[in-house]
């Protein structure tokens, strides 16, 4: 009842047959799925298996090779550049280190987008970018240099920025990687506070299990360049599909698959890399 | 077999490396186009100017300079002082030792110690500066705040490199000169105002206008060097090392290579 309420809507992400390649290497192998108005739709999956680069490819980084990515009504993928900026402008990403500018203040980098993008006086700025830091939790922090934070307070510098502009889509690249549990449970709390207050929809890319289980409504899982699994977080935890059930219960690869290719391992002439 | 094969990939490596060397030139030549499309034409077209930027990026390269600036040519004055009195004396015309100090620091010395001095100070910091938010993702968070990185971090330097390094090089000339006044006073006869009086002379407008078109165009070399180089830097800290090494290198041979082609250029063309 409730789910055919929110899918009468159009999703506000659509990607169809998504196909990304570095170079010569095939990294995405024809992926589609949706993410639907207001929820938070997590991103699961191992090293290595396509999630940064399926990331890069929503944001607009990374050109697709074949497929399309449908975000509010315009094909990122051949989208002429001015069409990708007004989508931009929509949209907020917080990047995995931060990426916060070194050279600018807390408070300056939270106001670059206004600054650069709006008309809007210094003043109703500088209010708005309290605002925004109020909301992260770093109503102090200002003024202080991105050097002066620590990990978990550039994370949520870094979630303000993406604020800044009001986004309608906030991306999410590995929001809790490296923070210590208690950190890591804030961070996860903003994510739910944010959904609460603004009624953005979100993509969450991450590998941290208890995390995504918080925060998620629906979770993809990805495994070497395909979907492997998508669904409400309640379906993924019961299913039964063997590479979902590794990933959930951490399960170590398996060291060795035969003899054979372990002594082809230990025996083949190496080629030196540059 | 080995040895026949070395020689026969000669040419193949040859014209590899020649058509890798163009399509660097290309990559350069893009950089230049985007960042004055930004600095010139944006303007008219009512997107906002850079200008706090650009300004500082002047007084890193230009102000913080000076000092470094003075004291180099200065003493390069004094060598080329020293140089050429050493052949004149034996002919017996010091008095041309004005005439030379002015010629060769206006002319060469001036525009090229300055932009050797540029190349170390700021070409270097433009590679690290853009190397570096390369590798912590800075340069993928401008794109998706719909910030060109080059209207947002080259185009500034472009501007200011071309304002301030021809203003650096006039300082360069005037304290060269003052260099080999120094010597010209000390050891060679000259007072004070006779060693002015005889580089005025020995100068012509067309000197002091080559050395400045010269450092103009070196400016644009060494901040295009620099920011392709930030921009081509892969992960990782060691990366970041490689490319600022690449820039200064190559900013190097880049400002040698404009040096000569113009240098020739004007000779062709002023022989009359």
């Amino acid at each position: 009842m409730r789910e055919s309420a929110a899918d009468a809507r159009p999703p506000v992400i659509s990607v169809l047959n998504l196909r990304v390649s570095y170079g010569e290497r095939e990294i995405l192998h024809g992926i589609s799925f949706e993410v639907r108005r207001g929820e938070i739709l997590v991103v699961l999956g191992g090293s290595g298996s396509g999630k940064s680069t399926l990331l890069r490819t929503l944001v607009g980084l990374e050109k697709p090779t074949q497929g399309e990515v449908w975000i509010k009504g315009v094909n990122i993928a051949r989208a002429s550049p001015s069409q990708l900026d007004q989508i931009r402008k929509k949209v907020g990403v917080s990047f995995q280190g931060g990426a916060l500018f070194g050279s600018l203040t807390v408070g300056e980098n939270v106001a670059l987008p206004l600054h650069e993008h709006t008309r809007l006086e210094a003043s109703t700025i500088e209010i708005m970018v309290r605002i925004k830091l109020e909301q992260v939790g770093l109503a102090r922090f200002d003024d202080y240099m991105p050097s002066q934070l620590s990990g978990g307070m550039k994370k949520r510098a870094a979630v303000a920025r993406a604020l800044a502009m009001d986004p309608e889509i906030l991306f999410f690249d590995e929001p809790s990687a490296g923070l210590d549990p208690i950190i890591a449970a804030g961070i996860d709390a903003l994510i739910l506070d944010l959904k609460k207050a603004y009624a953005v929809s979100m993509v969450v890319v991450t590998h941290e299990l208890a995390s995504a289980f918080l925060i998620a409504d629906r979770m993809l899982l990805i495994d070497r360049g395909e979907i492997v699994a998508m669904g409400s977080k309640q379906e993924l935890a019961v299913s039964a599909n063997p590479r979902v059930r590794q990933f959930l219960d951490r399960v170590p690869e398996p060291q060795v698959e035969d003899e054979l290719s372990y002594l082809q391992m230990l025996t083949e002439n190496r080629k030196t890399r540059r | 077999m080995r040895t026949a094969e070395k020689i026969t990939a000669l040419p193949g490596r040859l014209g590899f490396e020649t058509l890798e060397s163009l399509a660097y030139l290309g990559r350069l030549a893009r950089l230049v186009g985007q960042s004055a499309r930004v600095a010139w034409l944006a303007p008219w077209q009512g997107q906002r100017l850079h200008s706090q930027r650009t300004f500082h990026q002047a007084m890193a390269v230009g102000v913080r300079a000076i000092p470094v600036v003075s004291l180099i040519s200065l003493f390069v004055g004094l060598i080329m002082a020293l140089q050429s009195a050493y052949e004149l004396r034996r002919l017996g015309a010091m008095q041309f030792v004005a005439a030379a100090v002015a010629v060769s620091i206006v002319r060469e010395l001036g525009p090229l110690m300055t932009a050797i001095i540029v190349i170390g100070r700021s070409g270097s910091a433009f590679a690290a500066e853009i190397g570096t938010m390369k590798v912590t993702e800075e340069v993928d968070a401008l794109e998706t705040m719909a910030l060109r990185p080059v209207a947002f971090l080259v185009a500034p330097k472009f501007t200011a490199m071309l304002v301030m390094v021809p203003c650096l090089t006039i300082w360069a000339d005037f304290m060269g000169v003052m260099g080999g006044c120094f010597f010209g006073v000390a050891g060679a006869g000259f007072t004070f105002a006779s060693y002015l009086e005889a580089t005025r002379t020995a100068l012509l407008l067309r000197d002091i206008t080559t050395g400045l078109v010269k450092s103009a165009l070196f400016s644009i070399v060494i901040t295009a060097v620099g920011c392709q180089e930030g921009f081509a830097t892969g992960a990782g800290a060691e990366e970041v090392g490689r490319s600022t090494t690449a820039a200064v290198v190559k900013s190097i041979f880049g400002v040698i290579l404009v040096d000569l082609v113009f240098t020739a250029l004007f000779y062709f063309t002023n022989r009359g």
